[in-house]
């Protein structure tokens, strides 16, 4: 299903703050199409790996390419072809406070200033529909929505521009478990609908279960394991996977994964 | 269809005429917003004049991407309705479907009327707010300073410390430059006019009298009321986004005595001694410069000094310090507590706290004026 045109390709990536290295010589290709999702402990560096691909840190050493190109010296109008094809739905939403539902999502429309302001309105109201967010909270401030309905609302903002790679930062994190479940869903059928290749920073497992094709463990400053759920767990012998899968939660989520 | 050849991703669209004799118009290569960038406004209105013509098919079949940029373009074209004649693939379809069934923006609920009487009306109102949340503050103060009198062991001495450190020790600096700057300018410009009177020596009534009552107090509050009045807000404001209020709260620690009330006793402690700073060093700059002009030493002029201004001056200024640094610190905390968790509320709450501040402080300089207009000024004859 997957064609092996590669999306994001990371090679000899080194991260370093200060004298503290986050990273070492991290090599690691996302394919078009695929869920990739990035687990390991606390501290050790997924977020700062998705930040790089993001482009909101500079390598130390290496390279990040999306699309083929770098973040930090590919010019400002590939820059801006890079950030219409990718969207981002951050931890905790990282919604504008000071605007609307309605204008948080029309922001990285109107900005590219091709779209008049009738084509903006019906596509945040479509963005809006595809997230299962009613027009009734459309002239809402983000001050005034539940947590649930901030992920939706940072999702279609995630969308706005039909992105054709997604990062998920934590999707799930702060969710009820009906609600994170009812999340899992959306993502993954909007996955289906929009052909979207993903790449989320997640620590549960359910999420990881539900919608991921392959996963990459991190721990010791570089990547210890990766491929599908399966795979990791019959040959991971770093302690890490033996305690996130092998622990009582992780048997739990696992058992729903035999039973598919 | 994937092919070897590399894909045309420009959006192109040609007219032809089928077997059946109809006029059909064919998309080829992309409709996405990256293909539709930045041609997308000549591309719509190409399509649009094709589109008046009557029976016209539309063949979307050869497109080899379509978003839903493209999609609420084309709908828009149509008139948010399905042409007669339309060709789809199965997924075009879908997003088509998707189309059909977004629902139009609701109106806002609530209507601006800007009339210019509402807008008073809310002003004076929110004034009254302002007051009754200030005075219900300052009295939740004064309670505060009772139950620390009679509990002398939960007075916050840290946080007054740390207060008095921030907004006395660090603002040493800047009230010492603008107060020198000041005593220069003021000494430069009355002695050249004492000096074609030949009244040079009246230069350290003028200085002394104007900046140990006036100036020195007035510089002081004032960039005091920028400085940490500005920092107070925004430290609350920030501290009721990030909950941290909340937080105190819940461990039983009221903000009011330790955040409100060490801020305020800190800065009315600091205050007066800032304004003794910055007018000991307006009157230093005010004499250097006057040595330097008309040649009136220092040694003379400091001799004199005691004379010419009455000491009830350099209490008056000390005690107007005082009550500004009260002032600045109530109302910086008060404008603090009202920040609602949003970014806007905070800018909006930082200025709102330094420009009352501000005003207040001239406020109660006036106030000083009137009220002790009789002490420590020597009436000729």
């Amino acid at each position: 299903m997957t064609t092996a045109e590669p999306v994001i390709e990371i090679a000899g990536l080194t991260t370093r703050f200060g004298q503290n290295v986050i990273h070492e010589n991290i090599n690691l290709t996302v394919l078009k199409g695929e869920v990739l999702a990035l687990v390991g402990g606390s501290g050790s560096g997924k977020t700062t790996l998705l930040r790089q691909m993001l482009g909101l840190i500079t390598p130390a050493q290496g390279s990040v390419k999306v699309f083929g190109a770098t973040h930090y010296d590919c010019g400002h109008e590939k820059e801006r072809e890079l950030r219409t094809r990718s969207g981002v739905l951050f931890q905790q939403g990282a919604l504008f406070s000071a605007l609307t539902v309605f204008d948080n999502i029309a922001l990285p429309m109107r900005e590219l200033r091709i779209l008049s302001e009738t084509m903006v309105r019906d596509l945040v109201m479509l963005k809006l529909g595809m997230v299962g967010v009613e027009a009734q909270h459309v002239h809402k401030m983000p001050s005034e929505l539940s947590g649930g309905m901030i992920k939706r609302v940072a999702l279609a903002r995630a969308l706005a521009l039909d992105p054709e790679l997604l990062f998920l930062d934590e999707p799930t994190a702060g969710l009820d478990p009906a609600l994170s479940e009812s999340f899992v869903e959306l993502i993954r059928s909007l996955r289906e609908e929009l052909a979207l290749t993903i790449v989320m920073v997640t620590h549960d497992l359910d999420t990881l279960v539900a919608i991921s094709d392959r996963v990459v463990v991190l721990a010791n400053r570089s990547i210890v394991a990766l491929g599908p759920i399966p795979d990791i767990i019959a040959n991971g012998r770093h302690p890490f996977i033996k305690d996130f899968f092998g622990g009582a939660r992780g048997r739990n989520a696992l058992r729903i994964f035999q039973q598919l | 269809m994937p092919s070897d050849l590399p894909v045309d991703h420009n959006p192109r669209h040609q007219l032809i005429t089928t077997e059946a004799g109809n006029s059909c118009l064919q998309l080829t290569g992309s409709y996405t917003l990256v293909s539709l960038n930045p041609s997308l406004p000549a591309v719509a209105r190409e399509l649009a004049q094709l589109a008046s013509q009557p029976g016209l098919y539309w063949d979307l079949t050869n497109i080899h991407q379509l978003d839903y940029a493209g999609a609420v373009m084309l709908w828009q074209i149509w008139g948010e309705q399905r042409p007669d004649h339309l060709l789809l693939r199965p997924e075009q379809e879908q997003m088509f479907q998707r189309l059909e069934k977004v629902v139009s923006l609701p109106e806002p609920t609530q209507r601006k009327w800007f009339l210019p009487v509402s807008l008073l009306g809310q002003q004076l109102l929110r004034f009254f707010d302002h007051l009754a949340g200030m005075i219900s503050l300052s009295g939740q103060i004064v309670l505060d300073i009772v139950y620390l009198m009679t509990h002398p062991s939960r007075i916050p001495v840290r946080e007054i410390s740390a207060n008095l450190y921030r907004t006395g020790a660090q603002a040493l600096g800047i009230t010492a430059i603008v107060g020198f700057l000041i005593g220069i300018v003021l000494s430069y410009l009355s002695s050249e006019q004492l000096h074609m009177l030949g009244a040079d020596i009246y230069i350290v009534n003028i200085l002394g009298m104007s900046i140990i009552r006036e100036l020195g107090p007035m510089l002081a509050a004032i960039l005091v009321a920028g400085r940490s009045g500005s920092a107070m807000t925004a430290q609350l404001g920030v501290m009721r986004v990030t909950e941290e209020l909340d937080a105190l709260t819940v461990m039983g620690i009221p903000h009011s005595l330790r955040l409100v009330l060490s801020k305020i006793i800190g800065l009315s402690l600091a205050l007066p001694l800032i304004v003794l700073w910055t007018s000991s060093v307006a009157l230093l700059g005010g004499l250097l410069a006057a040595d330097l002009q008309v040649g009136l030493s220092i040694r003379y002029a400091v001799t004199t000094l005691p004379d010419a201004v009455p000491i009830a001056n350099l209490w008056l200024g000390l005690g107007k310090g005082v009550v500004c640094g009260m002032a600045i610190a109530l109302i910086a905390c008060h404008f603090g507590l009202r920040i609602k968790p949003n970014t806007e509320s905070l800018g909006e709450g930082t200025t709102n706290s330094v420009v009352t501040s501000i005003t207040a402080v001239i406020i109660i300089d006036a106030i000083f004026a009137v009220a002790f207009s009789s002490i420590g000024i020597r009436v000729a004859g």
